[in-house]
Protein backbone atom coordinates (compact mmCIF):
# COMPACT_ATOMS: atom_id res chain seq x y z
CA UNK A 1 0.00 0.00 0.00
CA UNK A 2 2.95 2.03 -0.34
CA UNK A 3 2.10 3.20 -3.70
CA UNK A 4 -1.40 4.35 -2.64
CA UNK A 5 0.03 6.95 0.05
CA UNK A 6 1.66 8.60 -2.81
CA UNK A 7 -1.20 8.37 -5.50
CA UNK A 8 -1.40 11.98 -5.74
CA UNK A 9 2.42 12.76 -6.61
CA UNK A 10 2.30 10.09 -9.29
CA UNK A 11 -0.96 11.29 -10.42
CA UNK A 12 -0.01 14.40 -10.79
CA UNK A 13 3.67 13.49 -12.81
CA UNK A 14 1.66 11.06 -14.71
CA UNK A 15 -0.48 13.76 -15.97
CA UNK A 16 2.72 16.18 -16.62
CA UNK A 17 4.06 13.68 -18.51
CA UNK A 18 0.85 12.84 -20.37
CA UNK A 19 0.93 16.21 -21.42
CA UNK A 20 4.42 16.86 -22.17
CA UNK A 21 4.12 14.00 -24.79
CA UNK A 22 1.62 15.07 -26.57
CA UNK A 23 3.61 18.42 -26.71
CA UNK A 24 7.02 18.01 -27.60
CA UNK A 25 6.08 14.80 -30.19
CA UNK A 26 5.19 17.59 -33.28
CA UNK A 27 8.64 18.28 -32.74
CA UNK A 28 10.13 14.83 -33.87
CA UNK A 29 6.78 14.14 -35.46
CA UNK A 30 7.23 16.80 -38.43
CA UNK A 31 10.32 15.18 -39.79
CA UNK A 32 8.07 12.50 -41.08
CA UNK A 33 6.38 15.15 -43.83
CA UNK A 34 7.70 16.09 -46.86
CA UNK A 35 6.38 19.65 -46.76
CA UNK A 36 5.19 20.19 -50.39
CA UNK A 37 2.17 20.34 -52.25
CA UNK A 38 -0.68 18.55 -51.21
CA UNK A 39 1.05 17.93 -47.45
CA UNK A 40 1.69 21.31 -47.52
CA UNK A 41 -1.70 22.16 -48.05
CA UNK A 42 -2.92 19.76 -45.19
CA UNK A 43 -0.67 21.05 -42.65
CA UNK A 44 -1.22 24.67 -43.77
CA UNK A 45 -4.97 24.05 -42.88
CA UNK A 46 -4.40 22.51 -39.43
CA UNK A 47 -4.72 25.63 -37.34
CA UNK A 48 -8.29 27.10 -38.90
CA UNK A 49 -9.31 22.97 -38.77
CA UNK A 50 -8.40 22.56 -35.38
CA UNK A 51 -9.69 26.40 -34.05
CA UNK A 52 -12.68 25.58 -35.92
CA UNK A 53 -13.08 22.01 -33.87
CA UNK A 54 -12.42 23.33 -30.38
CA UNK A 55 -14.84 26.21 -30.87
CA UNK A 56 -17.85 23.80 -32.67
CA UNK A 57 -19.40 22.24 -29.51
CA UNK A 58 -19.63 26.14 -28.38
CA UNK A 59 -20.66 27.55 -31.84
CA UNK A 60 -23.19 25.34 -32.92
CA UNK A 61 -24.07 22.80 -30.23
CA UNK A 62 -24.44 24.80 -26.40
CA UNK A 63 -27.80 26.63 -27.01
CA UNK A 64 -28.97 29.90 -28.98
CA UNK A 65 -27.03 32.26 -27.22
CA UNK A 66 -23.94 30.72 -27.96
CA UNK A 67 -24.44 30.33 -31.10
CA UNK A 68 -25.56 34.07 -32.22
CA UNK A 69 -22.72 35.16 -29.79
CA UNK A 70 -20.55 33.03 -31.67
CA UNK A 71 -21.88 35.61 -35.17
CA UNK A 72 -21.68 38.26 -33.30
CA UNK A 73 -17.95 38.29 -32.20
CA UNK A 74 -17.04 37.12 -36.13
CA UNK A 75 -18.46 39.80 -37.51
CA UNK A 76 -16.46 42.37 -34.45
CA UNK A 77 -13.66 40.13 -35.68
CA UNK A 78 -13.83 41.50 -38.67
CA UNK A 79 -13.78 45.59 -38.12
CA UNK A 80 -12.18 46.04 -34.66
CA UNK A 81 -8.88 44.92 -32.59
CA UNK A 82 -9.00 41.45 -31.32
CA UNK A 83 -9.40 42.75 -27.52
CA UNK A 84 -12.68 45.00 -28.34
CA UNK A 85 -14.27 41.90 -30.18
CA UNK A 86 -13.43 39.52 -27.66
CA UNK A 87 -15.00 41.91 -24.83
CA UNK A 88 -17.94 42.25 -27.75
CA UNK A 89 -18.12 38.75 -27.73
CA UNK A 90 -18.10 38.33 -23.57
CA UNK A 91 -20.79 41.12 -23.75
CA UNK A 92 -23.09 39.52 -25.86
CA UNK A 93 -23.21 36.00 -24.32
CA UNK A 94 -23.96 37.38 -21.48
CA UNK A 95 -26.71 39.62 -22.49
CA UNK A 96 -28.00 36.77 -24.83
CA UNK A 97 -27.85 34.02 -21.90
CA UNK A 98 -29.95 36.81 -19.77
CA UNK A 99 -32.20 37.60 -22.50
CA UNK A 100 -32.78 33.64 -24.11
CA UNK A 101 -32.40 32.19 -20.55
CA UNK B 1 22.50 37.59 -29.72
CA UNK B 2 20.72 40.06 -27.49
CA UNK B 3 17.36 39.29 -26.41
CA UNK B 4 14.94 41.08 -28.45
CA UNK B 5 12.46 42.49 -25.58
CA UNK B 6 10.45 44.22 -28.05
CA UNK B 7 9.15 41.02 -29.41
CA UNK B 8 8.84 39.57 -25.24
CA UNK B 9 6.80 42.51 -24.58
CA UNK B 10 4.57 42.20 -27.85
CA UNK B 11 4.17 38.59 -26.59
CA UNK B 12 2.80 39.21 -23.29
CA UNK B 13 0.71 41.97 -24.75
CA UNK B 14 -1.32 39.61 -26.97
CA UNK B 15 -1.52 37.00 -24.85
CA UNK B 16 -3.06 39.68 -21.82
CA UNK B 17 -7.02 39.46 -22.61
CA UNK B 18 -6.29 35.47 -22.17
CA UNK B 19 -4.42 35.93 -19.16
CA UNK B 20 -7.22 38.58 -17.80
CA UNK B 21 -9.99 35.89 -18.69
CA UNK B 22 -8.15 32.46 -17.87
CA UNK B 23 -7.31 34.39 -13.96
CA UNK B 24 -11.33 33.45 -12.80
CA UNK B 25 -10.59 29.87 -14.24
CA UNK B 26 -7.46 29.59 -12.45
CA UNK B 27 -9.30 30.67 -9.34
CA UNK B 28 -11.96 27.84 -9.59
CA UNK B 29 -9.80 25.40 -10.65
CA UNK B 30 -7.95 25.71 -7.26
CA UNK B 31 -11.11 26.02 -5.41
CA UNK B 32 -12.38 22.60 -7.02
CA UNK B 33 -9.53 21.38 -6.36
CA UNK B 34 -9.43 22.24 -2.78
CA UNK B 35 -12.99 20.39 -2.21
CA UNK B 36 -11.52 17.40 -3.60
CA UNK B 37 -8.88 17.31 -0.82
CA UNK B 38 -5.97 18.27 -3.11
CA UNK B 39 -3.44 20.39 -0.74
CA UNK B 40 -2.49 24.14 -2.33
CA UNK B 41 1.14 23.06 -2.75
CA UNK B 42 0.16 19.71 -5.06
CA UNK B 43 -2.51 21.69 -6.98
CA UNK B 44 0.15 24.56 -7.33
CA UNK B 45 3.08 21.68 -8.60
CA UNK B 46 0.13 20.40 -11.03
CA UNK B 47 -0.94 23.94 -12.45
CA UNK B 48 3.34 24.32 -12.71
CA UNK B 49 3.83 21.15 -14.36
CA UNK B 50 1.30 20.34 -16.03
CA UNK B 51 -0.30 23.71 -17.22
CA UNK B 52 -3.60 22.05 -19.38
CA UNK B 53 -6.27 23.55 -18.17
CA UNK B 54 -8.52 21.67 -20.03
CA UNK B 55 -6.85 18.41 -19.23
CA UNK B 56 -7.05 19.60 -15.35
CA UNK B 57 -10.39 20.27 -15.09
CA UNK B 58 -11.36 16.47 -16.04
CA UNK B 59 -9.03 15.14 -14.42
CA UNK B 60 -10.27 16.81 -10.78
CA UNK B 61 -13.75 16.23 -11.60
CA UNK B 62 -12.64 12.60 -11.87
CA UNK B 63 -10.35 12.72 -8.85
CA UNK B 64 -11.09 9.69 -6.02
CA UNK B 65 -8.96 9.42 -3.07
CA UNK B 66 -6.83 8.06 -3.20
CA UNK B 67 -6.20 8.70 -7.20
CA UNK B 68 -6.36 6.38 -9.92
CA UNK B 69 -2.79 7.02 -11.18
CA UNK B 70 -3.55 4.80 -14.68
CA UNK B 71 -7.15 6.65 -15.62
CA UNK B 72 -6.46 10.07 -14.77
CA UNK B 73 -2.70 9.91 -16.65
CA UNK B 74 -4.42 8.33 -19.61
CA UNK B 75 -7.60 10.75 -19.70
CA UNK B 76 -5.40 13.76 -19.63
CA UNK B 77 -3.34 12.03 -22.32
CA UNK B 78 -6.67 11.67 -24.37
CA UNK B 79 -7.79 14.70 -23.65
CA UNK B 80 -4.33 16.92 -24.53
CA UNK B 81 -3.83 14.36 -28.24
CA UNK B 82 -4.79 17.45 -30.03
CA UNK B 83 -1.75 19.45 -29.11
CA UNK B 84 0.00 16.36 -31.53
CA UNK B 85 -1.30 18.30 -34.43
CA UNK B 86 -0.89 21.56 -32.63
CA UNK B 87 3.02 20.52 -32.53
CA UNK B 88 3.60 19.03 -36.11
CA UNK B 89 2.48 22.62 -37.22
CA UNK B 90 3.78 24.80 -34.66
CA UNK B 91 6.99 22.83 -35.56
CA UNK B 92 7.50 24.07 -38.66
CA UNK B 93 7.94 27.80 -37.77
CA UNK B 94 10.23 27.00 -34.89
CA UNK B 95 13.32 27.79 -36.97
CA UNK B 96 14.36 31.03 -35.15
CA UNK B 97 14.67 28.61 -32.13
CA UNK B 98 17.80 27.51 -31.20
CA UNK B 99 17.92 23.68 -31.11
CA UNK B 100 18.14 23.38 -27.57
CA UNK B 101 15.04 25.47 -26.31
CA UNK B 102 12.37 23.76 -29.00
CA UNK B 103 11.95 21.07 -26.34
CA UNK B 104 11.22 23.70 -23.49
CA UNK B 105 8.90 25.89 -25.89
CA UNK B 106 6.61 22.73 -26.92
CA UNK B 107 6.11 22.46 -23.08
CA UNK B 108 3.85 25.78 -23.68
CA UNK B 109 2.08 24.68 -25.99
CA UNK B 110 -1.12 25.98 -24.78
CA UNK B 111 -4.21 26.52 -27.10
CA UNK B 112 -4.13 30.00 -26.78
CA UNK B 113 -0.31 30.57 -27.39
CA UNK B 114 -0.41 28.01 -30.03
CA UNK B 115 -3.38 30.23 -31.94
CA UNK B 116 -1.33 33.30 -31.44
CA UNK B 117 1.76 32.07 -32.56
CA UNK B 118 0.19 30.20 -36.12
CA UNK B 119 -1.47 33.62 -36.49
CA UNK B 120 2.10 35.23 -35.84
CA UNK B 121 3.63 32.45 -38.65
CA UNK B 122 1.78 33.59 -41.16
CA UNK B 123 4.33 36.21 -41.60
CA UNK B 124 7.52 34.23 -41.50
CA UNK B 125 8.94 32.09 -38.42
CA UNK B 126 8.22 33.07 -34.73
CA UNK B 127 10.24 35.00 -32.88
CA UNK B 128 11.11 32.71 -29.89
CA UNK B 129 11.25 36.25 -27.53
CA UNK B 130 7.60 36.99 -28.58
CA UNK B 131 6.70 32.84 -27.49
CA UNK B 132 8.13 33.24 -24.26
CA UNK B 133 6.72 36.49 -23.39
CA UNK B 134 3.40 34.15 -23.93
CA UNK B 135 4.78 31.63 -22.04
CA UNK B 136 5.87 33.53 -18.67
CA UNK B 137 2.38 35.65 -18.86
CA UNK B 138 0.27 33.00 -19.01
CA UNK B 139 1.99 30.10 -17.53
CA UNK B 140 3.20 32.57 -14.37
CA UNK B 141 -0.51 33.29 -13.87
CA UNK B 142 -2.27 29.87 -14.02
CA UNK B 143 0.04 28.81 -11.48
CA UNK B 144 -0.58 32.02 -9.15
CA UNK B 145 -4.55 31.70 -9.54
CA UNK B 146 -4.34 27.98 -9.04
CA UNK B 147 -2.57 28.44 -5.89
CA UNK B 148 -4.82 31.71 -4.34
CA UNK B 149 -7.67 29.93 -5.61
CA UNK B 150 -6.59 26.04 -3.61
CA UNK B 151 -6.02 28.43 -0.63
CA UNK B 152 -8.82 30.47 -0.28
CA UNK B 153 -10.55 27.13 -0.80
CA UNK B 154 -14.52 28.50 -1.72
CA UNK B 155 -16.09 29.25 -3.93
CA UNK B 156 -15.29 32.80 -5.57
CA UNK B 157 -18.51 32.67 -8.11
CA UNK B 158 -19.18 31.00 -11.19
CA UNK B 159 -17.05 32.83 -14.05
CA UNK B 160 -20.17 31.62 -16.62
CA UNK B 161 -21.99 34.31 -14.78
CA UNK B 162 -19.55 36.94 -16.39
CA UNK B 163 -19.24 35.40 -19.54
CA UNK B 164 -15.63 34.90 -18.50
CA UNK B 165 -15.82 30.87 -20.00
CA UNK B 166 -16.73 32.54 -23.76
CA UNK B 167 -13.55 34.78 -23.57
CA UNK B 168 -11.41 31.79 -24.83
CA UNK B 169 -14.25 31.05 -27.67
CA UNK B 170 -14.44 34.29 -28.85
CA UNK B 171 -10.03 34.58 -28.70
CA UNK B 172 -10.21 31.54 -31.08
CA UNK B 173 -13.48 33.02 -33.37
CA UNK B 174 -11.04 36.58 -33.78
CA UNK B 175 -7.70 34.10 -34.40
CA UNK B 176 -10.04 31.63 -36.90
CA UNK B 177 -11.07 34.93 -38.73
CA UNK B 178 -7.30 35.71 -39.84
CA UNK B 179 -7.00 32.51 -41.35
CA UNK B 180 -9.67 32.74 -44.01
CA UNK B 181 -8.42 33.24 -47.19
CA UNK B 182 -10.49 31.45 -49.89
CA UNK B 183 -13.18 29.37 -50.24
CA UNK B 184 -11.02 26.39 -49.98
CA UNK B 185 -10.83 27.59 -46.31
CA UNK B 186 -14.79 28.23 -46.36
CA UNK B 187 -14.65 24.70 -47.05
CA UNK B 188 -12.73 23.35 -44.42
CA UNK B 189 -14.27 24.96 -41.89
CA UNK B 190 -17.90 23.88 -42.64
CA UNK B 191 -16.45 20.08 -42.75
CA UNK B 192 -14.07 20.52 -39.33
CA UNK B 193 -16.40 22.20 -37.48
CA UNK B 194 -19.82 20.03 -38.38
CA UNK B 195 -17.48 17.03 -37.90
CA UNK B 196 -16.86 18.38 -34.42
CA UNK B 197 -20.15 19.04 -33.00
CA UNK B 198 -21.02 15.68 -34.39
CA UNK B 199 -18.40 14.23 -33.03
CA UNK B 200 -19.50 15.77 -29.68
CA UNK B 201 -22.61 14.90 -29.35
CA UNK B 202 -21.97 11.53 -30.78
CA UNK B 203 -19.15 10.37 -28.72
CA UNK B 204 -18.16 11.03 -24.49
CA UNK B 205 -14.67 12.78 -23.85
CA UNK B 206 -12.18 14.87 -26.04
CA UNK B 207 -12.20 13.14 -29.03
CA UNK B 208 -14.01 16.18 -31.03
CA UNK B 209 -11.56 18.04 -31.59
CA UNK B 210 -9.22 15.50 -33.07
CA UNK B 211 -12.12 14.24 -35.51
CA UNK B 212 -12.84 17.68 -36.38
CA UNK B 213 -9.46 18.70 -37.16
CA UNK B 214 -8.76 15.72 -39.24
CA UNK B 215 -11.61 15.64 -41.20
CA UNK B 216 -10.89 19.58 -41.84
CA UNK B 217 -7.38 18.55 -42.84
CA UNK B 218 -8.26 16.23 -45.09
CA UNK B 219 -10.60 18.07 -46.67
CA UNK B 220 -7.76 20.40 -47.49
CA UNK B 221 -5.74 17.67 -48.46
CA UNK B 222 -8.44 16.61 -51.31
CA UNK B 223 -8.87 19.84 -52.39
CA UNK B 224 -5.40 20.93 -52.99
CA UNK B 225 -5.00 17.31 -55.41
CA UNK B 226 -7.76 18.60 -57.56
CA UNK B 227 -5.31 21.69 -58.64
CA UNK B 228 -2.20 21.03 -56.96
CA UNK B 229 -0.88 18.24 -59.65
CA UNK B 230 -0.50 21.12 -62.53
CA UNK B 231 0.76 23.64 -60.44
CA UNK B 232 3.36 21.22 -58.73
CA UNK B 233 4.33 19.99 -62.34
CA UNK B 234 4.70 23.74 -63.52
CA UNK B 235 7.09 24.59 -60.26
CA UNK B 236 9.52 21.49 -60.59
CA UNK B 237 11.41 20.88 -58.18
Amino acid sequence: MTLAAYATELTIVGMAIATYVTRVSGLYLVRFFNVRGRTKAALDAMPPAILMAVIAPVAFATGPAETAATAITAVAALRFPLIVAVIIGVLSVVALRHVMG
Amino acid sequence: MAFDWLEFRRGVVDILPVVTAALPIGLLFGTLAAAKGIAPVEAMVMSATVFAGAAQFVAVDLWTNPAPVVLLTFTVFLVNIRHIMMGVSFARHMGRFPPWQRPLAMFFLVDEMWAFAERRALGGPVPPAYWWGMSLALWGQWVLGTTVGSVLGRSLGDPKAFGFDFAFTATFICILIGFIRNWRTGAVLAVSGAAAALAKLAIPGAWYIAIGGLAGVAVAYLLAAEEGSAREAEAGP
